[in-house]
């Protein structure tokens, strides 16, 4: 008969939590923070009207589109130290780290994905908007920044969480550079003293309760942010 | 390089096309002079919201020049968002940022484009609120106001950049009845301070008050010009008659 032993989670929580969850989290804030600013630069990429940007912008959002994360942040780490040596012409393939490459990895990949949320909300303002701004004196850059940018963030929130949900849970592909995030952490203790079951267990509890958590927040968020119009 | 003795807005022969198969102006010649009220009204699809919008550079041409205040908009030194920043404009769905709050629509553009400070855009804006008599709403989203409530801030909006003519493109056609009195007196003051005004309405009771001049279009031509006692008293067109039959009927 199996026995379960309850007390290992509680007896490595502060391991699990400052370890695991403190990485687990940071990369998930920095790579959805980094990702939705590059993913709405290339929404206005996609969007201009010169044909060499929207070409380069659509080519890099279906070829990340197309990918496995887990093959990208693989091939991340082990080819970010090549491509910063031939830029900075060093002797040596440069040192990055596996946390800088995962962030570099996830922001890369979380942008091509946003962008598509952020170029649906930019769309989604009226183009009389567009008109009311260029006719009070605004530049293209201004009419973005002020009036079309911030409305498509607004239109688009509970999408834009609801994506960095799903970024939360995939932080975890990075056991494939073995860096020890939450998952990992669990995985290390479960490893070491052979419970298994109520490792994975409590791991795949803290992940739902999180996610099902923020989404309710998402709920409730939306219903207080809509535009009054 | 401001012109005092000729017209604010000039307009020669301008021709604009959607689609090689599809003229939506043609050879429109018109001019407004500083001061004048100038009325614009012709049946829906006629070019309307087209020409006025060509006026400030929101809509480009292919054939003719304008020049406004003097300045040539086809000219490649001509920096339009200043120059638009100097025109007034009032769309048909007040088109406020439903995202900021009153006193900050208000304030965007004076900030951004003139270089105003805060406290500067804030008194102006205040001022203006005060004039279309909506002071009380300062701190609201344009959301919670109602349609002809909008409509006045977005007027009292493009009044804060102290603009030298206002365009008006069907300012009170999104309105519900009892709410155009409300914007249409706004605009009459205003015109009887001498702004230069381009407005396109249907409000032939505006016209016959302040306008100088009607200017009739239909299929991206400009067929009637006239003083307004000539185009009320006896429009030459048999389409103008028409068209003013039909909407002074209701
Ligand atoms: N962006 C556009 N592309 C193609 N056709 C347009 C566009 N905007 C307007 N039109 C067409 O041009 C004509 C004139 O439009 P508009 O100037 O809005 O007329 P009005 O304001 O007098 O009702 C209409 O037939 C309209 O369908
Ligand atoms: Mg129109």
């Amino acid at each position: 008969m199996l026995q379960f032993d309850f007390d290992i989670i509680l007896k490595t929580l502060p391991y699990l939590l400052r370890e695991g969850m403190v990485f687990t989290l940071t990369l998930t804030a920095l790579a959805a923070f980094g990702g939705l600013v590059l993913g709405t630069l290339l929404a206005l990429m996609r969007l201009s009207t010169i044909p060499g940007l929207a070409l380069f912008a659509t080519g890099y959002v279906n070829l990340m589109r197309s990918l496995p994360l887990v093959l990208v942040i693989f091939w991340f780490y082990f080819l970010v130290p090549y491509i910063g040596q031939a830029i900075l012409r060093t002797e040596r393939p440069v040192e990055v780290g596996a946390f800088a490459s995962a962030l570099i990895t996830f922001t890369l990949f979380e942008a091509a994905y946003f962008s598509e949320i952020m170029r649906a909300g930019i769309q989604s303002v009226p183009k009389g908007q567009l008109s009311a701004g260029y006719a009070l004196g605004l530049t293209y850059r201004q009419v973005m920044s002020y009036v079309v940018v911030p409305q498509a963030l607004r239109n688009m929130l509970p999408v834009i969480l609801t994506q960095t949900i799903v970024l939360f849970q995939d932080t975890s592909l990075v056991y494939v550079i073995s860096i020890t995030d939450f998952l990992g952490a669990a995985s290390k203790v479960a490893q070491r003293d052979g419970r298994l079951i109520e490792m994975y267990l409590f791991a795949a509890l803290v992940y739902f309760l999180i996610s099902f958590l923020a989404s309710l927040l998402v709920k409730r968020l939306q219903a207080r942010t809509a535009i009054i119009r | 390089m401001s012109n005092a003795a000729g017209p604010m807005i000039e307009m020669a022969a301008v021709s604009k096309w959607y689609s090689p198969q599809f003229q939506v102006l043609k050879d429109c010649t018109t001019s407004v002079a500083k001061g004048e009220v100038v009325v614009v009204c012709g049946p829906s699809g006629s070019g309307k919201s087209t020409l006025i919008k060509c006026v400030n550079a929101l809509e480009p041409f292919q054939a003719g020049t304008i020049r406004v205040d003097g300045i040539n908009l086809s000219d490649p030194g001509t920096d339009l968002p200043k120059l638009r920043a100097r025109i007034g404009m009032v769309f048909q769905h007040f088109e406020l940022f439903p995202h900021l709050r009153i006193t900050e629509n208000l304030c965007l553009a004076q900030e951004k484009v003139l270089g105003r400070s805060r406290d500067e855009a804030m008194a102006k804006g205040k001022a203006l609120l005060d004039r279309v008599g909506l002071s009380e709403h300062a701190g609201k989203f344009p959301g919670q106001l109602s349609g002809g409530q909008q409509q006045r801030v977005a007027i009292a909006r493009a009044l804060a950049m102290d603009p030298i003519a206002m365009l008006f493109d069907e300012p009170t056609s999104a309105l519900d009845p009892e709410m155009i009195t409300e914007v249409l007196d706004v605009m009459v003051e205003l015109a009887r301070e001498g702004m230069t005004m381009m407005v396109v309405t249907h409000e032939m009771g505006f016209a016959r008050k302040v306008a100088h001049r009607v200017i009739f279009m239909d299929r991206g031509e400009i067929i009637e010009d006239r003083n307004k006692e000539e185009f009320f008293g006896s429009p030459r067109s048999d389409r103008a008659q028409l068209f003013l039959s039909k909407i002074l009927a209701h």
